[in-house]
């Protein structure tokens, strides 16, 4: 992990003393293992916020038994999905119906390792970036077919199918709106204005849709509709399995909203105008440990921004059909995200 | 890849959360109840016998889209390091690149107007 230099001497004060010898060759687990938490924590919040908001919408009160205000719901749920019997499908593949909720949720968990959370706080600093989570995210589609096919269920494998289709319909635009992008360090230079969501709205907005639609959020929540297919691919699953593709779902949210907050929204750069706190601006640059847990703030909250308009857009917007989404994808969002790639090159070579 | 050193961490990442499913896959196995019946052994039908064949005939227009999707996807795989290193290209590899992406919407015309992205 690149680390700065305060950190460098904290671990170099470590290795000096003789007892953390052995330990130190070890040090490279600690970031991983703190992401994870952070990960971990993250879902939790998620999952508490999504009851809490989907309550407060439809204008009742929501978890409040586990934990004062509820805030234990996740926990509760994830253990009562744990006690529960795991049943297998008795002609279906066991194998494919066991991998496919894994690769959903490693493929999801991969992409955390590109995102940057301050300035040089990312966990592998690789010249690929983005296009690393636009990758790895291809991969979940295979998770789905098998978990749709080794299920023994024609319903089942029928979702499977449209998920993957779904998800694959909304790979390109994705691809393409990140690919227009400059990221946090570019858009640092002309403060708020320079965020990339006035220079490229277009792009923010298919990028959103794009990103919600890979999520499996509703508007597109077809793969989970309840009155078309169960649950589609996740209808035979109990248990731990079920709970695997809760936690990919939220954790793609998660990671969706983190890569918005990258790429559209100026990442850790915290430099909204008339906002009369200069002295906040002199602490931004102050290297250290604050500065860092400031960066870190700033991108979570508005990653959070985000998590918000998901889950208020679920509990707004009434489901698409199919075909509705999948015309969405390929004859409108497609042609636009191809012009607004043509219209910024060109708009950039005009200025050159 | 196993010479890159940088990704490094991405080689102990992928270990440790594939480590997420196995532990949760052996807690629950440990913890869990089991108590088989035959009832829970049938696929779930909303409620009712389950009639004919688990499998059903794979549409075509699933791989339709499929292979639009693999069209377009090398597309941009072509389209990404020309859109990062834009600007100290020249005019010459825009107009290149223009004509790369307008074949593209031309095969994109043709899938369209041919109905290979219409789900009916």
């Amino acid at each position: 992990m690149i680390i700065d230099t305060t950190e460098v001497q904290t671990i170099n004060s470590f290795s000096t003393s003789g007892f953390f010898k052995e330990v130190y060759g070890l040090i490279w687990i600690i970031p991983i293992l703190t992401l994870i938490l952070e990960i971990t924590i993250g879902v939790l919040v998620i999952v508490w916020l999504e009851r809490e908001i989907s309550a407060a919408i439809q204008q009742r009160i929501g978890p409040e038994y586990a934990g004062p205000l509820g805030i234990l719901q996740a926990i509760a749920d994830g253990t009562k999905l744990l006690l529960k019997e795991d049943l297998l499908p008795s002609r279906g593949d066991i194998r494919l119906f066991s991998v496919g909720p894994s690769i959903a949720v490693i493929s999801v968990l991969l992409s955390y390792l590109v995102i940057p959370f301050g300035y040089r706080l990312v966990l592998a600093d690789l010249g690929i970036g983005v296009f690393l989570w636009i990758a790895i995210s291809s991969i979940a589609p295979i998770g789905l077919l098998m978990s749709g096919y080794g299920s023994n269920n024609k319903y089942s494998f029928s979702g499977g199918l449209r998920a993957a289709a779904q998800s694959i319909s909304y790979e390109i635009p994705l691809t393409l709106c990140s690919s227009t992008v400059d990221i946090v360090e570019a858009q640092s230079k002309y403060g708020f204005w320079g965020w990339n969501l006035w220079r490229q709205p277009i792009g923010f907005l298919v990028f959103l849709i794009s990103s919600l639609a890979e999520c499996e959020r509703l508007p597109f929540d077809l793969p989970e509709a309840e009155e078309e297919l169960v649950a589609g691919y996740q209808t035979e699953y109990s248990g731990i399995k079920y709970a695997l593709f809760y936690l990919a779902s939220y954790l793609n949210l998660l990671v969706s909203s983190l890569f918005v907050t990258v790429l559209y929204l100026g990442g850790w750069n915290f430099s909204i105008p008339y906002i009369p706190i200069p002295e906040l601006f002199r602490i931004n640059q102050m290297a250290g440990i604050f500065g860092m847990t400031i960066d870190i703030f700033i991108t979570l909250a508005k990653a959070y921004l985000f998590l918000f308009i998901s889950i208020t857009t679920r509990w707004t917007l009434p489901r698409m059909r199919i075909d509705q989404l999948l015309n969405l994808g390929w004859k409108f969002l497609l042609p636009i995200s191809l012009g607004n790639l043509l219209l910024t090159t060109s708009s950039q070579l005009v200025s050159l | 890849m196993f010479l890159l050193h940088e990704y490094d961490i991405f080689w102990a990442f992928l270990i440790i959360s594939s480590l997420v499913p196995i532990l949760a896959f052996w807690i629950s196995g440990v913890l869990a109840p089991v108590r088989e019946g035959p009832e829970k052994l049938s696929s779930y039908e909303s409620g009712i016998e389950t009639m004919g064949d688990a499998w059903l005939q794979f549409r075509i227009r699933y791989y339709m889209f499929a292979l639009v999707f693999v069209v377009f996807d090398v597309e941009t795989v072509f389209l990404y390091p020309w859109a990062m290193s834009f600007d100290v290209l020249g005019v010459s590899v825009f107009i290149e690149a223009f004509i790369f992406v307008l074949i593209l919407i031309g095969g994109s015309v043709y899938a369209w107007r041919k109905g290979a992205l219409e789900w009916s």
